[in-house]
């Protein structure tokens, strides 16, 4: 493979270990036009932007081109110059032009692309046809007339995430993006997690943008505004001001929040340093009694959806902790309008995070006191800059602002949550300093990128075996490995998104393929600039615990539980319906956990049995796709009595009981 | 009741497993499972997603990009008139319009509310030298006009509602 080389554009570059042409390309400093690729999921070849004419080859898609010696490649011919325009043109054609009032104008790659291409009019007829916007979800909003049919969305969902709620569907000039059956994208199996939104080159799918009501609770005078700021918000907002990606611009940004009217800016780290603590103690009492391990961290919605929806058998072993912006929201709620003398219903708490799962998380009834959520609106960090912006303040300009106490206060090792390893460093330095006191230790080897990160660590006498993943398609792999008995460890923390919340689904748009890398850096990097790297240390919320949270308190605000969840809503069908009187009415479920554990089987059994003992015309069979009990499966229902874990054997003594 | 529809959902059980519940077999299975319930009902669908440990997206995408499977009850008639170039000619368009107005549908509505009838045009039958043909449930009949086909539907409308 040595000196092989390719000439592009006249200029000779050397291959490397680059995967294809485009890449090349890239290297040589030509930024071919693409909408589909993105190095981290698979090729596609779909938008035909990145055309290119390879001589004896003809024009050839670079992407997914592998680079070859001798090549002489042109990027730039009067052929693929006009190629690009007129693609371009076709997609506009069809695309909701609505480019002044939509949400990613801006950001859009179309926008970007047509203005770098010089397309200056479109010469085909307007053929676009609006499509309603779906709004059934909390954190994503999906506007099916923008999209350009890139297909990134659903292969970020399938291939980095194991979920695909996002497929295309029907075909030609008919073919479309879109969730099963046309379903809402708040009723299927989405998790939430804005990796979709994040890759979505155009406005189709964005976060759901809560703006206009944080600026009603601003504007309405009766109202305590509190903000709280999420780590990974302070070293990625900058970037919409110029900054590069990893600048941290905490002091700006309460600046900000403060001239546009909150009355206090907090931190979510105070609640993160709170989680550490509480998650610290639920594991080292676990590992001394053995109990429920792994045990999961839970700070990451979309990860806790994902687990309610797929892994319902290891939902015992999950956290009861809430997460840093919960925790965060219900010690505000409980103890702030005693404090200042106003009601539950008056003091709004808005958090500032780099996640559109977030906002689903907020939204969660187990979240809410009497209907008054625990936190009230959730903004990503793209909303803040909208605002920011809306507000006109220059961000270079602002003098820096410093958080309000006590919730302001965090410690170095709440800081780094932000980052995939964060949480499990930090619950190890605690780990570490409960063990053996005044010992302090960084945990390096959970940083980094990978996707899967496993380490055994030795505190005094006492040894732990962690795994840190991010990305859900790696904790499918681990899940499943310990699911088997191949793998097994003390404490597992998964992250939905590749990296940690520095690449969040409500994060900047970057065409920089290091943006995630310096965010991160810029996390640990502001670690080490704080007094306090043990979550412990941290003096108010030490003040805390001696003033105000006893175990007891401790658990009702702190603390919560998880529920097995359908993955999508379909309507319970009739296998049977009975003509006269129903004197059996029999229920089943046909949920993925039941199926698995022989639900088909014992349908059959029952068939054959209402056959044969002649109770056809008086039995109602019906079938649901998840009765939300699936680690008791398979579930039947007889005449409303649930009967778990059902053998025929047992249906058959509950139908003869019920038939007498 | 109890016994029809029972029975069509064990078929839906019994073709999942001769596949082997393997996802690479979709398209059979779809094929069968239509052929038992004359489409392809989303709580099936659904099913057969569990089954196989696929997401429902997927297979609902596969249903809808073949023109073959139909995501819709189909009537008890199924009428297919011929819009091939000889029936074109012909004015089968004339023939289509009246059945819509007749049976109440349109372009993007293609099965009668009492489901007893659905409308498809396809692109050749093959006989043209009939031209313009319908076939009903595969009965054909040629050289038809607005009128004649009027007249086949309310036969077949009469019928039904003697045996009703």
């Amino acid at each position: 493979m040595k000196n092989k080389t390719v000439i592009i554009d006249n200029v000779e570059v050397q291959i490397g270990n680059e995967r294809n042409l485009l890449e090349l390309c890239r290297k040589a400093g030509i930024e071919l036009p693409t909408f589909c690729y993105h190095s981290e999921i698979s090729i596609y070849g779909a938008c035909r932007m990145c055309m290119v004419e390879v001589e004896g080859r003809g024009i050839v898609p670079a992407c997914s081109t592998k680079a070859e010696g001798g090549m002489v490649v042109h990027t730039n011919t009067k052929q693929i110059r006009e190629m690009r325009k007129m693609i371009i043109e076709l997609m506009l054609a069809s695309h909701d032009q609505s480019c002044t009032t939509c949400a990613k104008s801006g950001d859009c790659r179309l926008q970007s692309i047509a203005k770098q291409l010089g397309v200056t009019k479109v010469r085909f007829k307007q053929v676009n046809e609006i499509k309603p916007v779906d709004y059934s979800s909390d954190a994503i909003l999906r506007d099916p007339s923008k999209c350009v049919l890139c297909g990134d969305c659903v292969r970020v969902c399938k291939e980095i995430q194991s979920v695909g709620a996002l497929d295309f569907a029907y075909r030609g000039a008919k073919a479309q993006v879109g969730t099963s059956f046309n379903k809402g994208i708040g009723e299927v199996e989405c998790v939430n997690c804005g990796q979709c939104v994040k890759v979505c080159p155009v406005g189709a799918l964005t976060p759901k943008y809560q703006i206009n009501s944080v600026w009603d609770a601003i504007h309405d005078e009766k109202k305590v505004v509190v903000a709280q700021i999420a780590p990974a918000v302070r070293v990625a907002l900058g970037e919409y001001f110029g900054k590069e990606p990893g600048a941290l611009t905490i002091g700006h940004i309460i600046a900000a929040l403060k001239r546009m009217g909150f009355d206090y800016v907090y931190d979510t780290c105070f609640g993160a340093d709170l989680t550490v603590i509480e998650e610290g103690k639920e594991f080292l009492a676990r590992k001394a009694k053995g109990e429920n391990l792994p045990l999961f961290t839970s700070c990451c919605p979309a990860w806790i959806k994902f687990a309610e929806q797929y892994y319902p058998d290891f939902l015992p072993h999950l956290s009861t902790c809430r997460s840093p912006q919960q925790m965060f929201g219900s010690l505000c709620k409980d103890l702030i309008p005693k404090q200042r003398g106003i009601s539950r219903e008056d003091l709004v708490v808005v958090s500032i995070m780099p996640c559109t799962a977030k906002k689903f998380e907020a939204n969660r009834d187990e979240f809410k006191v009497n209907g008054n959520p625990d936190v009230d609106f959730v903004i990503t960090t793209n909303e803040l800059a909208t605002m920011i912006k809306e507000s006109g303040i220059d961000f270079d300009m602002l003098e820096v602002g410093s958080f309000d106490m006590p919730y302001g206060f965090s410690t170095g090792a709440s800081v780094i949550f932000g980052a995939s390893g964060g949480v499990s460093e930090a619950v190890l330095r605690f780990a570490a300093e409960t063990l053996e006191k005044g010992s302090s230790q960084e945990f390096k080897q959970f940083r980094g990128e990978d996707g899967i990160k496993t380490s055994e660590i030795t505190i005094g006498d006492t040894t732990l075996k962690l795994a840190v993943v991010s990305g859900l398609s790696n904790a499918r792999k681990l899940l499943d490995k310990i699911r088997s008995g191949e793998a097994d460890y003390d404490l597992v923390e998964v992250m939905a998104c590749n990296g940690g919340c520095v690449n969040g689904g409500g994060q900047p748009v970057t065409t920089s393929r290091t943006a995630v890398r310096e965010r991160s850096k810029g996390l640990y990097n502001n670690d080490k600039m704080l007094q306090f790297h043990v979550s412990s240390e941290n003096p108010y919320l030490q003040q805390l615990y001696a003033e105000t949270l006893d175990e007891h308190k401790a658990h009702e605000i702190l603390h919560t539980e998880y529920e097995n969840r359908k993955r999508i809503s379909v309507k319970d069908f009739v296998l049977g319906e009975a003509d006269g009187n129903k004197e059996l009415f029999l229920e089943i479920c046909f949920g993925t956990s039941c199926f698995l554990r022989g639900a088909q089987a014992l349908f059959k059994e029952l068939t054959e049995y209402i056959r044969e003992n002649g109770l056809e015309e008086k039995t109602e069979f019906k079938a649901s796709f998840c009765s939300e009990s699936c680690s008791k499966g398979p579930v039947l229902k007889v005449n409303g009595k649930m009967i778990e874990h059902c053998t025929f054997d047992k249906a058959k003594a509950a139908i003869e009981k019920a038939m007498q | 009741m109890m016994r029809e529809l029972g029975t069509k959902f064990e078929l839906v059980c019994d073709i999942i497993d001769r596949y082997d519940r393997k996802p690479y077999n979709l398209v059979a299975i779809l094929q069968e499972v239509q052929e038992a319930y004359s489409y392809l009902p989303e709580d099936i669908m659904a099913y057969i997603a569990t089954a196989l440990g696929i997401p429902p997206g997927a297979v609902f995408g596969v249903a809808t990009f073949y023109s073959h499977f139909t995501l819709e009850p189909k009537g008890k008639y199924l009428i297919k008139v011929c819009d091939g170039t000889a029936c074109h000619v012909k004015k089968s368009t004339d023939i289509i319009k009246t059945i819509q107005q007749e049976l109440g549908l349109n372009e993007s509505k293609k099965t009668s509310d009492d489901l007893l009838f659905t409308l498809e045009t396809v692109a050749c039958l093959g006989a043209c030298g009939l031209a313009p043909v319908i076939v009903i449930n595969d009965e054909v009949h040629g050289s038809m006009n607005p009128e004649k086909a009027k007249e086949l539907l309310n036969k077949i409308k009469e019928e039904e509602s003697k045996n009703a």
